[in-house]
């Protein structure tokens, strides 16, 4: 377990430097001078010149990388030239409502996309399977932001029965924040559903055809207790390893959901930023992002480790 | 079939919209602001007056234009330097497998947002920033396939030949990986038209007035209760693209690699 933690650490340090490297690399593809246009629109010579300063811009690449990469492993990503905070601070402020957003859009992805997944499997070849199919074909295919909308058309305008955008703190009124984050999370899980979807299916069917499942029906076994204890439990260990690595489409799709329903989260945070020129805030999301995927990454490798005692023969 | 004949009539649209779309996309006219679908404007208007179908019809070319661009550009970038990893192996493998992870950790529309905002919004950007950011999907791909093919007798024969290695790697190796990159592209396709809508949606694709679904659909969000029907057909178009290209894409993995069936 040790040799095999060590040896999967050893392979993330130079994905993180390669990272590290094409986000610094972003910067360079500003036209004119970096500290110009890093400083926003307002342009102020105070922030050039704090912006120079910071970035050694009077210094060859590799020493601005290093200065940079310096202060990034310190927890330092720069100054937002708008808001003039910390860029960690703001990421670590946005986050608590992105990672609501998140947990509500998988654990209905995951309600959606197994259920379906296993009926499918189970119902073979049958309406069920073909309407499962399509489903997952109509997840995979709708851009969010247009579900967004339409849903936004229906339920609020049409019904009025939720509203159509904002964002209420679960601390101050739940019933308020669970009315606002519900048809957001449902569009952000969506997608997920159809992809958790077509994995269950294929996950199943593999466990379904196999001799311990064959020997379980054979002992007589209600077919239900066959399908959820003894298929679904094996199928389910790839599928949840799966799910983590569908975070990277979680946090693509929160920031098109997070516009659309006006969500102030961390997809918000880096539209926001990008339409302010605030590119400090850009390069800062992406890092943290890349940053979290890749420490997801090697959690869902151990879970998979955990769980699949063959890998640890 | 279904989604090659819908990806047709979607390339026929674009091609041509000039004779096919009842008005200009960017005349506006202030009878028509708003107004419901009618004889006159078979989709309505939109918050300029508008002709919608006639938006669409031209929004068809940036959607197909951004989706092939792209992944031609995915390609171009992905086939070579995957068939380098895969072909020459050890340290350059590591290096480019080492570099394709840093891309791939960065989920891909994240990435090209990113991109698109440091390289300033325009389609032509947008397309580089989608054509990037999918390049390490084709990388990975070509270098797994190059690996299987590298052990087939066929490449050994080439190389008891004397064959050189540019040679075995185009001509011996390249045409047996051809299918599983076709059905990748496809489906890249499918992934690179929501994305130029993403992006056109967030402003940082094709500019206004020029017509695009995504930025359409932008505009729509805030006059969907007056004007549901901005709203519905750009959405209708993405969908029905982005579903032909998938659907396309599935067909023929199934048809070129029957285990899929």
């Amino acid at each position: 377990m040790a040799k095999y933690l060590l040896r999967r650490l050893a392979t993330i340090v130079p994905t993180l430097f390669f990272v590290s490297v094409l986000i610094f690399g972003l910067q360079q593809l500003l036209p004119g001078d970096p500290a110009i246009a890093l400083a926003g629109e307002e342009r102020d010579p105070e922030t050039i010149r704090y912006l120079r300063a910071k970035f050694h811009l009077d210094e060859p690449l590799p020493v601005r990388y290093w200065h940079w990469a310096s202060g990034v492993v310190q927890g330092d990503l720069g100054e937002s030239v708008r808001i003039q905070k910390p860029v960690s601070e703001l990421i670590l402020e946005k986050l608590p409502v992105t990672i609501q957003l998140a947990a509500m859009a998988m654990l209905i992805a995951l309600l959606i996309g197994i259920t379906a997944g296993v009926i499918s499997a189970v119902k073979k070849d049958t309406w069920w399977d073909y309407g499962a199919n399509v489903f997952a074909l109509w997840g995979l295919s709708t851009p969010n932001f247009w579900l967004g909308i339409l849903l936004i058309l229906v339920f609020a305008v049409e019904l009025g029965w939720l509203p159509a955008s904002g964002y209420v703190s679960p601390f101050e009124d739940l019933w308020g924040n669970l009315a606002a984050m519900i048809m957001p999370a449902f569009v952000l899980g969506n997608a997920i559903a159809a992809v958790l979807m077509r994995h269950t299916r294929s996950a199943m069917l593999q466990v379904l055809s196999s001799d311990y499942v064959r020997t379980a029906r054979a002992k007589g076994l209600n077919e239900r207790v066959v399908i959820l204890k003894h298929a679904l439990r094996n199928a389910l260990i790839p599928i949840i390893t799966l799910g983590a690595l569908e975070f990277g489409t979680l946090l693509s799709g929160a920031v098109l959901t997070e516009q659309v329903f006006t969500i102030p989260g961390f997809g918000k945070l880096i539209v926001d930023a990008v339409f302010n020129r605030d590119y400090l805030v850009v390069q800062g999301v992406v890092l943290f992002t890349a940053t979290v995927y890749i420490t997801l990454n090697l959690l869902a490798d151990l879970a998979y480790f955990l769980v699949n005692p063959r890998l640890r023969v | 079939m279904l989604g090659f004949a819908v990806v047709v009539f979607f390339v026929l649209l674009a091609l041509l919209a000039p004779w096919i779309a009842p008005y200009d996309p960017v005349a506006t006219n202030w009878s028509a602001i708003r107004a419901a679908p009618s004889a006159a404007h078979w989709f309505g208007g939109d918050e300029l007056g508008r002709d919608v179908l006639s938006r669409i019809i031209w929004g068809a070319r940036a959607s197909i234009l951004a989706g092939v661009v792209s992944v031609s550009i995915s390609l171009a970038l992905g086939v070579p330097i995957g068939m380098l990893a895969g072909y020459v192996g050890r340290w350059v493998d590591a290096l480019i497998s080492r570099i394709t992870d840093a891309m791939l950790s960065c989920p891909f529309l994240i990435l090209a947002i990113a991109l698109a905002a440091f390289l300033g919004p325009s389609l032509t950007n947008a397309m580089i920033a989608i054509g990037i950011s999918a390049t390490p999907i084709f990388i990975r791909l070509t270098r797994a396939q190059v690996l299987n093919a590298k052990a087939e007798d066929y490449v050994e024969a080439a190389r008891a030949l004397g064959n050189p290695h540019y040679r075995i790697a185009l001509r011996h190796i390249f045409p047996n990986i051809v299918a599983p990159l076709i059905v990748q592209a496809t489906l890249a396709i499918a992934a690179a038209v929501i994305a130029e809508a993403s992006l056109s949606f967030l402003g940082l694709g094709q500019q206004p007035p020029a017509p695009s679904w995504g930025s359409m659909l932008n505009t729509a969000r805030n006059y969907v209760d007056q004007a549901p029907w901005m709203a519905i057909w750009p959405g209708v178009s993405i969908f029905l693209l982005v579903l032909s290209f998938n659907l396309l894409g599935d067909g023929l993995r199934d048809a070129l690699d029957p285990r899929h069936k």
